[in-house]
């Protein structure tokens, strides 16, 4: 659950949920609409305060304690499997972590991590995915400051879990906000989208397709802070676009800013092996998870020195202007052709489903 | 990306584009039905209609084998798979389909065994995989994906492999489109031909659509260069009054379609007398079954199938958007009750039915849009 509800005590009447949903399917977790009627149906009004003027779903909490200003964040990993090109699943617990963060406008500073284990893991694995997070923490400059580990019976979860909270440091200058978007804004992208997905879908060996194509897993703080340095001021919005892809992403900041976005395909990187990828099993790039890049909405007048920026950074060369806010249509996302078509592009609803018939 | 970019080409696109606004006559309504499901899916996602003048208008035609299946029929294979025993695997299409207790999807999160395959043979090889359970392939398709289903079949039989069977849901497109053609308050001036169904069953069986029905058929490749394509060689020969069947997909399909194909179909199925569609009732002769060579593999006979009929919710008008006489947005749950998370009608749940085709991509969208390349 990513979140950030203000925090505030309160004498209220007991809250009540809005979730009217049988049971829990595996759409709610599949970061799309259905994640977001439960989180907000569910969690946010039994556990956040209903005075509490909250902002809108973020990547992490910025907490104020008497003028002490940290952020905090937590994520969970159940990728399945463990390891795959470009990356693992240790690799991928921290830099998820700390990528919430920077795109919170923190810097990670410190992570405790949870394991949930299944009797009969071998040891080298976990040991693997141990020393994998050790050097992405270290290559991010993060501290694993303590952690925890449960262990459950054999068949009752799938190898490991992995479960991070990180806390960090606001970086200075940055105000992100989505309300704070307005037309005319530009939309960045840091890099091709839909590697980490598709690597994932084509690990799982169900596919009878083989692509040279990696995972992006990445931290992407150095980014971050490259454009906070160059466009602090002008940059009102970011967020990683993991699962449920950029489409999910733009979707809730179109209507948590109650704007419009309209993006051209053209301008959208997308390698080749992930385009050909989508177009065989009639999936949507803009749905497909990312785990190393993230979406900044900056204001006009510092569009091209957030781009410049990007692009001389190590990592962000692929860096592209993909569209902008508009008025209209207000709180959807509408992408445009080349050849002058045009079509709305929603949430994901539940996981991306092959079309095969 | 080759096969796709050239055929996304904007010069190209613009210019077939004008050649269809000099065609069409302005002063005549023009209704072109996309026979087939993906070519709706495409419409939408490429944004054709902005590319087309206001009065050619475009039909979703019965061509997406989720969206007519009967809800009786995802009930019956569903209480199949109750037994615990038995792996249910269907295309991710099927997924979300909702049964009367639920989809598959749902099924599964209350502890069903439920697997996405993308082809038949991989529902066979979870069968060797699962020696110990009953692997059931959920079949559905038109005779796009029935020969792959056929071919399963007999390798099942010449493996001699026991723990696996069809639930056979395959259906035709001919009868289908003469079930439209026959249907009283349909008025379509010319078809844009199914594709990938053509690739086994070639252009010959829509003569009759040219010759008895005096309607031209243009068979289309899925890209949005060959539905503009395929719209200007039909508007030609109206514009000529003739009627003929054009082959626009040359690059896939064979005039006289797959003849491997065809037999295997053949071999492993045969006519069923009758069949019920979605929205378009009992329709003789217009689905398959497995031949009696193959009825240890077949389902239906293996199992006890309580055979039931569900009739859709009275409010959906399914019916009426399926055969082109409703706009998905003028059924009276479009959008509210159904949904593409909480589908009613079949035509919202698989992403080339056209309602779903039509909420996800155009539904919502105000004033054309100008594009932003030049602005970024």
């Amino acid at each position: 659950m990513d979140s950030s509800p203000s925090q505030s005590s309160s004498t209220e009447s007991t809250p009540k949920a809005r979730f009217r949903e049988p049971q829990i399917e595996m759409a709610h977790g599949a970061g799309g609409k259905a994640s977001r009627r439960l989180i907000e149906g569910l969690f946010a009004p039994l556990l956040f305060s209903p005075s509490s003027n909250a902002e809108p779903l973020g990547d992490a909490a910025h907490l104020d304690f008497n003028g002490t200003k940290i952020a905090i964040t937590t994520d969970s990993f159940v990728v399945k499997p463990l390891s795959f090109p470009g990356g693992s699943i240790g690799e991928l617990a921290v830099n998820g972590t700390v990528n919430d963060l920077a795109v919170s406008g923190a810097k990670a500073e410190a992570m405790v991590v949870t394991y949930v284990l299944e009797a009969g893991l071998p040891t080298p694995v976990l040991e693997g995915e141990v020393l994998a997070m050790g050097n992405a923490a270290r290559k991010a400059g993060v501290t694993i400051a303590g952690g925890d580990t449960k262990v459950v019976e054999h068949g009752k979860a799938d190898f490991m879990y992995i479960t991070t909270t990180g806390i960090g440091r606001p970086m200075p200058g940055l105000n992100i906000n989505a309300r704070s978007v307005r037309p005319g804004d530009k939309i960045i992208l840091s890099g091709p989208i839909g590697d980490h997905g598709i690597t994932i879908l084509l690990a799982r060996g169900e596919l009878d397709l083989e692509a040279d194509l990696r995972s992006d897993t990445r931290s992407v703080l150095a980014l971050v802070e490259a454009l906070a340095n160059a466009a602090g001021p002008g940059v009102r919005w970011m967020r990683d676009p993991t699962r449920g892809g950029v489409a999910t992403s733009l979707n809730e900041l179109a209507r948590d800013c109650g704007c419009g976005i309209v993006l051209a395909e053209e301008m959208i990187p997308v390698r080749d092996a992930v385009r050909g990828a989508c177009e065989l099993l009639g999936l949507d790039p803009l749905h497909i998870a990312n785990e190393g890049q993230f979406l900044a909405v900056v204001a006009p007048e510092y569009a091209d020195a957030a781009l410049n920026a990007l692009n001389l950074a190590p990592g962000g060369q692929d860096a592209q202007t993909i569209g902008e806010i508009r008025e209209q249509p207000s709180g959807a996302v509408l992408v445009t052709t080349r050849y002058g078509g045009s079509r709305i592009v929603d949430m994901l609803v539940g996981d991306p489903l092959p079309r095969i018939c | 990306m080759k096969f796709v970019d050239e055929f996304r080409e904007p010069e190209i696109i613009t210019r077939t584009s004008e050649q269809i606004r000099r065609l069409a006559d302005p002063n005549r309504h023009y209704r072109i039905m996309e026979v087939c499901g993906g070519h709706t899916h495409a419409i939408y996602r490429f944004g054709l209609k902005d590319l087309l003048p206001a009065n050619i208008e475009l039909i979703h035609g019965p061509g997406c084998p989720v969206c007519v299946l009967p809800m009786g029929r995802i009930d019956d294979g569903l209480s199949i798979a109750h037994d615990p025993n038995i792996i249910f695997a269907a295309f991710g299409d099927m997924m979300r389909v909702p049964g009367t207790q639920g989809s598959p999807l749902e099924h599964k999160a209350r502890g069903m065994d439920v697997r996405i395959v993308y082809s038949p043979s991989d529902a066979l090889k979870l069968a060797q995989l699962n020696p110990d359970k009953h692997v059931m392939f959920f079949a559905i398709g038109f005779e796009t994906t029935a020969p792959s289903t056929a071919l399963t079949l007999v390798r099942a039989r010449a493996q001699s492999l026991h723990n696996f069977s069809v639930f056979c849901n395959h259906v035709t497109i001919i009868p289908a489109i003469r079930a439209i053609l026959d249907s009283p308050d349909m008025r379509i001036d010319a078809f844009i031909g199914p594709g990938h169904v053509s690739t086994v069953i070639g252009c010959r069986p829509y003569e009759w659509i040219a010759r008895n029905e005096n309607k031209p058929v243009a068979v289309s490749g899925f890209e949005p260069l060959d539905i503009l394509q395929s719209i200007v060689m039909v508007l030609r020969q109206l514009r000529d009054k003739e009627a003929k069947i054009e082959n626009q997909y040359k690059r896939v399909v064979p005039w006289e379609g797959n003849h491997a194909a065809l037999r295997a179909m053949a071999d492993v199925f045969e006519l069923r007398p009758y069949f019920e569609w979605r929205g378009l009732g009992f329709i003789s002769q217009s689905a398959l079954r497995i031949r009696d060579g193959y009825s240890e593999w077949d389902a239906e006979r293996r199992f006890n199938v309580p055979g039931v009929r569900v009739t859709d919710p009275k409010a959906a008008q399914c019916g009426e958007v399926l055969k082109g006489v409703l706009k998905p947005h003028q059924c009276k749950l479009f959008g509210k009750e159904c949904t593409p998370e909480h589908p009613i009608g079949a035509l919202m749940v698989s992403s080339e039915g056209s309602c779903a085709a039509y909420f996800n991509y155009e539904h919502r969208k105000t004033a054309t849009v100008t594009s932003i390349s030049s602005a970024a």
